[in-house]
């Protein structure tokens, strides 16, 4: 029987990204980026109890569900003042940290190694090379070259049984692949380590919330894991210990795997600094917060303007008169009633389907902008608010990766290097790591938290009549996220969610203006337009969060070629 | 190579439902182990999976030295309702070039599993090409007529692995906390 049977490559979640790009002389003259689903959940909100408006968005996605009952608990409250036990911040706050390690470990390794990674070229490889090259890079135990000799047999024996069938899809062999052979199997064999290190962080997520995907712990004004040190059936000590010992396997995981690997890539691709800049107004969220009120945090967030570190403006509280003020959404050109840039507050979303018209509306996604412009959000921004906010633990990773590619790539890499298709990798793998630092000392404050005897873990929430506002931010794996509500007499009378992959993936705004996906396409090489693999590395640094079409033009050969990034979607 | 914890050591065979049933027809597989489990009595070590619309997380109900029956929705080729049988190295399993998590599917699960020795003792692949994909939580007239046999046909596959099925419309069940269910002759 013939082996070309797909199954199912019909998507399976979510809708597509669209992206259209015009091609000339071998490079992208001008990019569109389009989503192609209509989501909805805010209309499915409007009339029902803001207690259980969480379950439903983060029913938004089944990737990045985490954040999206998060921002919602949080703009309830918000609404209606209410404070948190510091426990439910903790916990809440361990949650956050362990998703956004395993969701960016999953991003490097399994989403997007492979557009730098040529599995068949590590058949080539030395695997006593590739130990001795390992050894430089970090102490990791299963860098041995037993191990990874064991790796290399395995793909060889798989290969050569005929069976090419597993690495039949992948862009082997072109032309933009650079690493050596060594570096390749070096990459491959922790790929597949990958998968058991992203599991233990996932898991992590799923004891305290119950289950992963789409968390069953949280609630308006808390979370719902009871703490009784004297009984079984609730959050324990042993529990705890149990969360710590695979805190400490995930973090060496991220030490001396992810970011080390990372390293290496950077170094090898170094050219690729140059293309993939795009937006350079960065936005970011502070998160972890360490009070009740959410007045102080443990990361800080704040706003960049035109990549210059020094511009860096601040966001304080859950109350941020310039996060408050600052965002809005323009319909122009996506595919809803309206034109004008409006508050979310304001906002609604009633559909106005045309086709994909390039000068006209082309989008289901709205053009969000803060005070007037587009900006780019994701661990890029996040990083550079954070070292430009002079957070120790950033500044540690970012220093410690920049020196590690010089060293491998010799000479001095500048952090505005960091500004490109490359440096968002290098700034998720320094994320990981803050991530990792922060999940350690979080746990420790909800340890000595109920060591002094504290066990609270949920504020009752009342809704009095009439109008209450409120907005909820989060510091996402992709980016900022935040989620907008209007309640009356105690029901949801609007609701929006500005999510990151809006920010990224916009069509272009009011003015006119690109959204960060199509700037950053723009001069971007494509030597093979059947196989754009550069656009793909270039969208897929972002993390997006969609299936995604590839469309390219080359007005001069006056042909379209449309190349589906294969979906055998789930 | 990889140690995943095996809460499930002591299974044999697992029977894996997948898709999304919120798309219709494309729920069809998940359907069928449901009808199945109403329908059957299975031994203990024989695991009955909703993977939904999971991927790679998957991973940890692939077990060497198990069999592993998949159902799932295929692509329309040959008209609704027909359906498909491939085992082992017949269903397709390759790494494929992804832009989103969403796009981590079967075929890059099966492809993992060899990566990493956890291939399964048989693979058999049950599909059945749905009519109708839109929004919906129901299947199609034409696909939820065709469920019975597909439910038939996992019976059938377990016993041809030498496992026992017992239609519970026929004889009692004797199997422990399953007694609640309906039953067409109570006992």
């Amino acid at each position: 029987m013939s082996k070309k049977i797909i199954i199912d490559p019909i998507t399976r979640i979510e809708g597509h990204l669209r992206i259209d790009c015009e091609i000339e002389e071998g490079k992208v003259k001008k990019a569109w980026s389009s989503g192609q689903m209509w989501r909805g959940i805010e209309l499915i909100l409007k009339g029902r109890d803001p207690r259980e408006a969480w379950i439903f968005t983060q029913r938004i996605c089944g990737v990045c569900t985490t954040v999206h009952a998060l921002a919602s608990v949080r703009a309830v409250e918000n609404a209606l003042n209410l404070e948190v036990p510091l426990n439910a911040q903790y916990i809440r706050n361990m949650i956050v940290t362990a998703h956004a390690v395993h969701d960016h470990i999953v991003h490097f390794y399994h989403l997007s190694a492979l557009d730098w990674v040529d599995i068949t070229s590590a058949l080539k490889a030395d695997p006593k090379k590739a130990a001795s090259i390992a050894d430089g890079l970090s102490s990791w135990h299963l860098n041995s070259h037993q191990h990874l000799k064991q790796v290399q047999d395995k793909l060889k024996a798989i290969v050569s049984s005929g069976q090419l069938g597993i690495f039949s899809n992948g862009y082997w062999g072109h032309p933009a692949m650079k690493l050596p052979p060594e570096v390749n199997l070096l990459a491959t064999a922790h790929y597949l380590q990958a998968l058991e290190y992203q599991r233990k962080a996932n898991m992590i997520v799923s004891i305290l919330g119950g289950k992963t995907p789409h968390i069953q712990n949280l609630a308006v004004g808390g979370v719902a894991n009871p703490i009784n040190p004297d009984s079984q059936s609730t959050l324990t000590v042993e529990r705890l210990m149990y969360i710590k010992t695979m805190i400490d396997e995930v973090g060496d995981f991220v030490k001396n795997v992810y970011i080390p690997d990372v390293c290496a890539v950077g170094a090898y691709y170094k050219d690729w600094t140059q293309y993939g800049a795009g937006v350079t107004n960065y936005l970011s969220v502070p998160d972890l917060p360490l009070d009740t009120k959410g007045t102080e945090f443990e990361l800080p967030g704040g706003y960049i303007e035109n990549g210059d570190i020094s511009t860096f403006r601040p966001i304080k509280s859950f109350n941020d008169e310039f996060f408050k003020k600052g965002v809005m959404e323009s319909a122009k050109h996506s595919w809803y009633e309206g034109n004008k840039a409006t508050h979310p507050w304001e906002e609604d979303t009633v559909p106005k389907y045309t086709d994909h018209q390039p000068d006209g509306k082309y989008s289901w996604v709205k053009s969000p902008t803060f005070n007037g412009k587009p900006a780019q959000v994701g661990p890029l921004a996040n990083v550079l608010c954070m070292y430009a906010a002079g957070h120790e633990p950033t500044k540690k990773y970012v220093n410690h990766v920049l020196s590690m590619v010089g060293k491998l790539a010799g000479g001095t890499i500048p952090i505005s290097a960091l500004h490109s298709t490359i440096g968002r990798h290098a700034a998720r793998a320094v994320r990981a790591g803050v991530m990792y630092d922060s999940l350690v000392n979080q746990w420790q404050m909800l340890i000595d938290n109920i060591g002094k005897g504290d066990t609270k873990t949920f504020n009752q929430p009342v809704f009095p009549n009439g109008v209450q506002k409120g907005f909820g931010f989060h510091e996402a794996p992709r980016g900022v996220l935040s989620h907008w509500i209007v309640i009356e007499d105690g029901k949801i009378k609007n609701y929006q969610c500005v999510v990151p992959s809006t920010w990224n993936a916009c069509p272009r705004n009011e003015d006119e203006a690109p959204g960060p996906y199509e700037a950053s396409l723009v001069g971007n090489p494509v030597a093979d337009a059947e196989k754009p693999l550069e656009v793909l590395r270039t969208i897929h640094s972002f993390d997006p969060c969609l299936a995604c079409a590839i469309h390219l033009t080359d007005p001069k050969a006056n042909k379209t070629i449309t190349v589906q990034a294969l979906d055998t979607c789930r | 190579m990889v140690d995943f914890d095996e809460e499930g050591a002591g299974i044999r065979a697992t029977v894996l439902g997948l898709g999304n049933i919120l798309l219709g027809d494309e729920g069809v597989g998940i359907r069928a182990i449901e009808r199945f489990r109403e329908r059957y009595d299975v031994p203990e070590w024989v695991e009955i999976v909703d993977g939904g619309t999971a991927g790679i997380d998957l991973l940890p109900v692939l077990r060497p030295g198990a069999a592993l029956i998949i159902v799932d929705a295929i692509k329309p080729d040959r008209g609704p309702g027909t359906m498909l049988r491939l085992e082992d190295d017949e269903v397709p399993a390759f790494l494929s070039a992804k832009l989103s998590p969403h796009q981590i599917g079967l075929p890059d699960l099966l492809a993992t599993a060899q990566l990493l020795d956890r291939v399964p003792s048989k693979l058999i692949l049950l599909g059945i090409e749905p009519k109708s994909l839109e929004t919906g939580v129901r299947l199609t007239p034409e696909l939820d007529e065709k469920v019975d046999g597909l439910v038939e046909k996992i019976a059938d596959e377990l016993r041809q692995l030498g496992i026992e099925a017992l239609d519970r419309r026929l004889e009692p069940s004797t199997s422990q906390g399953k007694r609640d269910l309906p039953r067409i002759f109570p006992s």
